[in-house]
């Protein structure tokens, strides 16, 4: 028994068999159940009511259209904000840069609560109004390091060699800019992009606290209806937030996960 | 000229980023209820903080949440570093399917995973709590040490594990002489990665720790905002933590600059 227990470990493959359970359970078992209690009525028979609720009310459908418009100015703000940032720390060839680098990433260290709450304190403090502007501050302060990040990673692994051939080619400063090293900059761009858009499209609680319950997004939503029980709902309006993010994906590059390893996630 | 405008312009961002975190650091050492009251100078927050008693929920939802970050950071280290081997020594098939799986949780929006784990415990009819909570976190810790542990064994040298076992070593002899000191530093990486995002985690934790009380940092941070204010202690306690982590990263920083400078 011991022995043939030996030569299975001896197996290194096998040792993926523990996690490929643990990820059959908890991961697609899971989402599976999310697709059935999406297409399902409340007596467990399968029904499109669910759906039909979504498009025929106009509260759900109004917030969805909102936090999408967010999340893309959001998105938006941070890349024009960020990629500059990230361009000139990849340029700094100084020991500074790296403390540059944590001093940007140092603040999702503090929990993103106490961030957005911070965030209030100081529109108080200013005394600004609560509303959309702070919405769409909070927003862009809780997720900029995100959209930093993985641009300042893939500018940093351009080959300088790349653009030195771009200027012994007689290219301008703006030329080798926008031939060189913005395309080679892409895959840390889209990594940025999916980094930002989706945590703002998804978020609930940021929205509430930085406008006192006065606007709701998606993800509140999405938690109110799961909290009153209204499991089927809740889950029909995740299967349209994944559906969105499956389609943002596609459109950003086909391989998001290599993005993800390449861009500097980790 | 140039490099004045981008200094500044990394300075205003920086000033941008810091400005609500200063805020907060400034008013820990004032007595106000309310963020942004000024009533003079005082540390009765601080004393507060480290008296037993006086924030009781508060101290049992810090404690919580380092518990559970430790042991689901744990757990994933081990279940991650064990799946990272048997991923690599697949054939491409299925590792291209455990591999897409694998990023199912990285990529999915936090409350979908909380929500599809919510549905799970609840098909289930298992009651929430501190196991719900930690198998929630081992769930979307456990890809990123994966993601960290599989690049050591593509750098590493195949040929070392099969030597080992030719002279006569067993599998466990060999992975603990020789897998495991080329995995370490994937594992510490995974470890400290898995534990800051359990402890950062806000939204499937609070999807999984049912309702019988239990807290954790961020769940109990939500509720207090719910409930108009922030409770004052929290401001020493943010401050504590961000000084702390500033201060080890620019430790760690200042260790592999002159190691660098050095070597």
């Amino acid at each position: 028994m011991q022995k043939k227990f030996l030569t299975f470990l001896g197996r290194r493959r096998n040792w993926s068999i523990p996690y490929a359970l643990f990820l059959v359970f908890f991961v697609v078992i899971p989402l599976g159940l999310i697709v059935f209690y999406a297409f399902t009525n409340n007596e467990g028979q399968f029904s499109f009511s669910n759906f039909r609720k979504f498009w025929m009310q106009p509260e759900a459908m109004n917030t969805f259209i909102f936090s999408v418009g967010i999340a893309l100015i959001t998105t938006f703000l941070c890349l024009v904000l960020g990629y500059p940032a990230a361009f000139i720390m990849s340029r700094m060839e100084t020991r500074s840069t790296k403390l540059l680098v944590i001093l940007f990433i140092l603040p999702m260290w503090v929990n993103f609560l106490i961030r957005t709450l911070a965030t209030v304190a100081l529109f108080d403090f200013l005394s600004l109004p609560l509303g959309e502007g702070s919405l769409i501050f909070g927003m862009v302060y809780n997720f900029l390091p995100f959209m930093i990040y993985p641009i300042y990673n893939s500018l940093l692994k351009t080959d300088r060699s790349l653009i030195e051939a771009a200027q012994d080619l007689g290219a301008t400063p703006r030329q080798v800019f926008l031939r060189t090293i913005l395309p080679l900059s892409v895959p840390g761009i889209t990594s940025g992009i999916m980094m930002v858009f989706m945590p703002v499209i998804s978020t609930f609680a940021i929205a509430e606290l930085l406008t006192i319950n006065n606007i709701k997004l998606f993800g509140t939503t999405l938690q109110e209806n799961i909290y009153n029980g209204m499991w089927n709902y809740g889950a029909a309006l995740s299967l349209v937030m994944l559906l969105l993010i499956g389609i943002t994906s596609l459109l950003n590059s086909e391989g998001s996960s290599k993005t993800a390893e390449e861009g500097g996630l980790i | 000229m140039n490099k004045i405008l981008s200094r500044s312009y990394l300075g205003f961002l920086l000033v941008l980023l810091y400005a609500p975190i200063l805020i907060v650091i400034i008013f820990s050492f004032t007595e106000a209820k309310v963020l942004g009251n000024w009533t003079g100078f005082s540390l009765k927050l601080y004393a507060n903080l480290f008296q037993s008693g006086v924030h009781h929920t508060l101290g049992n939802a810090l404690w919580n949440t380092l518990i559970i970050g430790l042991v689901a950071a744990t757990a994933s280290t081990l279940l991650g570093t064990m799946a990272a081997i048997g991923i690599y020594n697949l054939q491409p098939g299925p590792r291209k399917a455990i591999q897409t799986v694998n990023t199912l949780p990285i990529l999915n929006p936090d409350i979908i995973t909380a929500i599809s784990l919510f549905l799970l415990f609840v098909s289930l009819g298992i009651s929430q709590g501190y196991t719900t909570v930690i198998l929630a976190h081992i769930t979307f810790c456990t890809p990123y040490v994966v993601l960290s542990v599989l690049p050591c064994l593509k750098r590493m040298n195949e040929n070392l594990y099969e030597a080992a076992l030719d002279l006569g070593a067993t599998p466990l002899f060999a992975l603990r002489k020789i897998l495991l000191p080329e995995l370490r530093l994937g594992m510490i990486s995974g470890f400290i990665l898995a534990f800051t995002l359990s402890i950062d985690d806000f939204v499937i934790t609070l999807f999984t720790i049912g309702n019988e009380g239990l807290e954790t940092l961020s769940t109990f941070i939500y509720a207090d905002a719910r409930k108009g204010g922030l409770t004052p202690e929290l401001r020493p306690l943010s401050a504590i933590i961000f000084i702390t982590v500033l201060v080890l990263l620019l430790l760690i920083n200042q260790r592999t600059a002159n190691r660098k400078s050095v070597g």
